[in-house]
């Protein structure tokens, strides 16, 4: 972006390359899993058009607009990338790519990996080429997260790991795995544990799908036994690697936050149920109503943390109230959602859609990432400083 | 908030704490007093009754976003003033109307020299399209008669913006409070504020008197609602920041069963996600702000989300502020009791939590 470019000038440039660029099929704003291009090695594009639009947004940097283009970004400010996504919504364009490597291995390595790690990690997650997933939860580690147990011994030019993990979204679809392991035990809780990067072909990775009560399984079991991981696959330094999960953890809270949150011009809830919203009791109205408010308020106040980090002020602590309040507004709005559908909604992909998988689903927001009690527990130690 | 919000901010906070501290407010309810014109006289310097007024007439013409700003500092110490209905909602009445008369109103407003009151509501609740009191026409001019009901500052106030129906609508008077004709009865308010029932009994009105345009009052009119009706979500905002403040002070401090009440996990929690209602609320009382500066016409949404938002998170800080100090929050010698009071009276006024979300709704597409 050249200096000399004005902002009329950049929106009409994204206009025209997205008008000449973004495939028909690939405009309806579709959000449905058929929908959603996840990428990685064994990626099976679900449409030639899903595969080309992916290809051309990549080459311009437009699946991590924000990023350096160094890294396979197309170096966007904040403000741009509003524009990006306004313009993308005007034409309904799906998102090109989504992905654990976008939302948070790609932040954690801009903020503690080596420029060596960023060229060379960074790139194939931009083009949708390999899929990461995120190794954090243990069956003995949930809301205690620093309990992890999974161990990494030092064997010189490696560590050999062996463990469990549990909760890995999408593990048994991924190429490569950001897992935090304990590589001290003498250690206090806290600082014996390291960020590694582990590849999912390697001998002695496992994974075992769990189905949810969603009827679908987006979770997995991750077993490691003897897997040889080499030293320079690590992110930050040795026993350290708590801090990168703490900032990557409000990056994935912020994320989740935004579930709940209605933007001005995001999709009202009073819009989604306009197709029975005559049938519905003034009981519902109302409730539908409160959510409705507390969903726009939730959307301002993204917008302004948002804005706040993009002036140096990151959401820190407060990210537990984005998380918090976001994911209790989510499940708030399905509720309503399967109220208002009535017994319409009470079917497996029945005349409303999936809604009650998505009900189902939405179930998991207030506990992955940090369960509402952890946020609350956040808020009320270190931003209101009550006795621990 | 922007560099220039927060100075004002801590301009504000540091004169108000000084001038307007709680124990202020309770020395004049002890008194019985529900108007410091000695204070009001202090802020009128300091620029505050002139907030929205045009430099040329004398004002500092901050904008509303700054006008949100001091209402919330305001709030935070329960600050007695004319601010929302003189220099927020009078202000910006006037400021719909370009001529020599108005401009010479805002002027004395600006200089602190002429209070106003808002006479609007007539029934319980705030519904100004369903005006019955009538302005009958006679000769040039207009004879009033009929009711109004808590109409804020309505006792002391200089002059009244009355809402009537005429022939073909309904139209804004401005007028002198001690016109004959007018009886003015001060209500016994639970927020020790003053309000007033006022009658109208024929009570004369020329052609002059008219604020904006026979039968268009609301071209006038409801700007001036919604000034004031963002001004006073801010002013909860603080209030319940006050009291919120107050509240977790209160958790480090008291002790039971040998340990900080605020220990307790079931408290914290409470306490938590009252400050995470505070943050949404902050929010959008922001935007209202910024909506009212740079896109007038269009901020009814923004409004009415902030002033339901601000309804509803006032209403849940001080439940939980009287519940978490236990008996002392009950007591009239402790403060949290003002707080409560107040939040119930800012609650009503210029539209309750259902008046706005309905606002909302409308404009979301229920």
């Amino acid at each position: 972006m050249s200096d000399g470019q004005t902002d009329a000038d950049f929106r009409a440039g994204l206009r025209d390359w997205l008008e000449a660029n973004c495939p028909e099929q690939m405009r309806d704003s579709g959000t449905s899993e058929s929908a959603i291009c996840w990428g990685g090695k064994n990626w099976e594009f679900s449409s030639p058009e899903q595969k080309l639009w992916l290809e051309r947004c990549a080459a311009k940097g437009y699946t991590v607009p924000t990023w350096p283009v160094e890294y396979g970004g197309a170096g966007m400010t904040r403000d741009q990338e509003k524009v990006f996504h306004e313009e993308m919504n005007r034409i309904n364009a799906r998102s090109p790519l989504q992905s654990f490597g976008i939302w948070m291995l790609g932040p954690a390595l801009l903020h503690f990996g080596s420029h060596e790690q960023k060229l060379e990690y960074l790139p194939p997650i931009a083009r949708g080429e390999v899929r990461w997933c995120q190794g954090y939860s243990e069956p003995g580690a949930g809301s205690d997260l620093a309990n992890v147990q999974t161990y990494g011994e030092d064997k010189g030019d490696h560590w050999l790991v062996n463990g469990q993990k549990i909760w890995t979204s999408y593990a048994d679809k991924a190429d490569q795995i950001f897992a935090l392991v304990r590589t001290d035990r003498d250690a206090k809780k806290h600082l014996g544990i390291s960020f590694l990067l582990i590849d999912m072909e390697d001998a002695g990775v496992e994974t075992r799908p769990i189905k949810m009560i969603s009827g679908i399984s987006p979770f997995c079991e991750t077993f490691f036994t003897d897997v040889k991981v080499p030293k320079d696959r690590i992110v930050g330094t040795p026993n350290r690697g708590w801090d990168v999960a703490k900032y990557l953890l409000t990056h994935e809270r912020e994320m989740i936050s935004g579930s709940g949150a209605l933007e001005s011009g995001g999709r009202a809830l009073g819009a989604v149920l306009t197709d029975t919203l005559e049938q519905l009791d003034a009981t519902l109205k109302a409730d539908a109503m409160r959510c409705e408010i507390d969903a726009l308020a939730m959307g301002l106040t993204l917008e302004r943390y948002k804005d706040q980090a993009e002036a140096g002020q990151g959401a820190g602590d407060a990210s537990a109230m984005l998380k918090y309040m976001g994911t209790e507004l989510n499940k708030q709005r399905h509720e309503l959602m399967m109220s208002a559908g009535g017994s319409a909604a009470l079917e497996w992909d029945g005349d409303v859609g999936n809604r009650a998988g998505d009900w189902l689903r939405t179930k998991a927001n207030s506990i992955e990432g940090g369960t509402s009690e952890v946020m609350l527990s956040i808020v009320s130690r270190r931003v209101l400083g009550l006795p621990a | 908030m922007t560099e220039e919000e927060t100075m004002l901010a801590d301009m504000a906070r540091g004169f108000l704490d000084g001038a307007a501290p709680v124990s202020a407010f309770r020395k004049m309810r002890d008194e019985g007093l529900t108007h410091d014109a000695a204070l009001w006289k202090e802020m009128a310097e300091m620029g505050w009754a002139g907030v929205l007024v045009p430099e040329e007439a004398g004002g500092s013409d901050m904008g509303y976003a700054a006008a949100n700003v001091i209402a919330r500092e305001m709030g935070k110490t329960l600050a007695v003033s004319p601010f929302l209905s003189t220099a927020v909602m009078a202000a910006t009445a006037l400021r719909q109307v370009s001529d020599a008369r108005a401009n010479a109103a805002l002027a004395k407003i600006a200089s602190g020299d002429v209070t106003y009151a808002l006479a609007v509501d007539e029934g319980i609740k705030h519904d100004p399209d369903a005006t019955a009191m009538e302005a009958r026409a006679d000769g040039n001019g207009f004879r009033l008669t009929g009711k109004k009901t808590f109409v804020v500052d309505g006792a002391m106030a200089d002059r009244l913006l009355v809402l009537a129906k005429t022939a073909d609508g309904l139209t804004l008077f401005d007028i002198p409070a001690d016109r004959a004709g007018i009886t003015r009865t001060q209500s016994n308010m639970i927020d020790a504020r003053d309000a007033a029932k006022i009658d109208f009994a024929d009570v004369e009105a020329t052609g002059e008197d008219v604020l904006g345009q026979v039968d268009n009052a609301m071209t006038v009119l409801r700007p001036a609602l919604r000034a004031g009706q963002a001004a006073l979500a801010a002013e909860m905002a603080g209030l319940s920041a006050g009291a919120f403040d107050m509240t977790v002070g209160y958790l480090k401090e008291r002790k039971q069963f040998g340990t900080e009440i605020g220990r307790f996990q079931a408290l914290q929690h409470r306490a938590a996600h009252l400050w995470c209602e505070t943050e949404l609320t902050a929010s959008a009382i922001l935007n209202a702000g910024r909506m009212m500066d740079s896109d007038p016409e269009n901020a009814e949404l923004a409004v009415s989300l902030a002033k339901a938002k601000a309804t509803a998170t006032a209403t849940l800080a001080v439940q939980e502020g009287v519940q978490m100090h236990g008996g002392i929050g009950m007591t009239d010698a402790y403060d949290m009791g003002f707080y409560m009071k107040r939040a119930r009276v800012g609650a009503e006024w210029l539209g309750d939590y259902s008046y706005h979300a309905e606002k909302v709704a409308a404009s979301r597409g229920f």
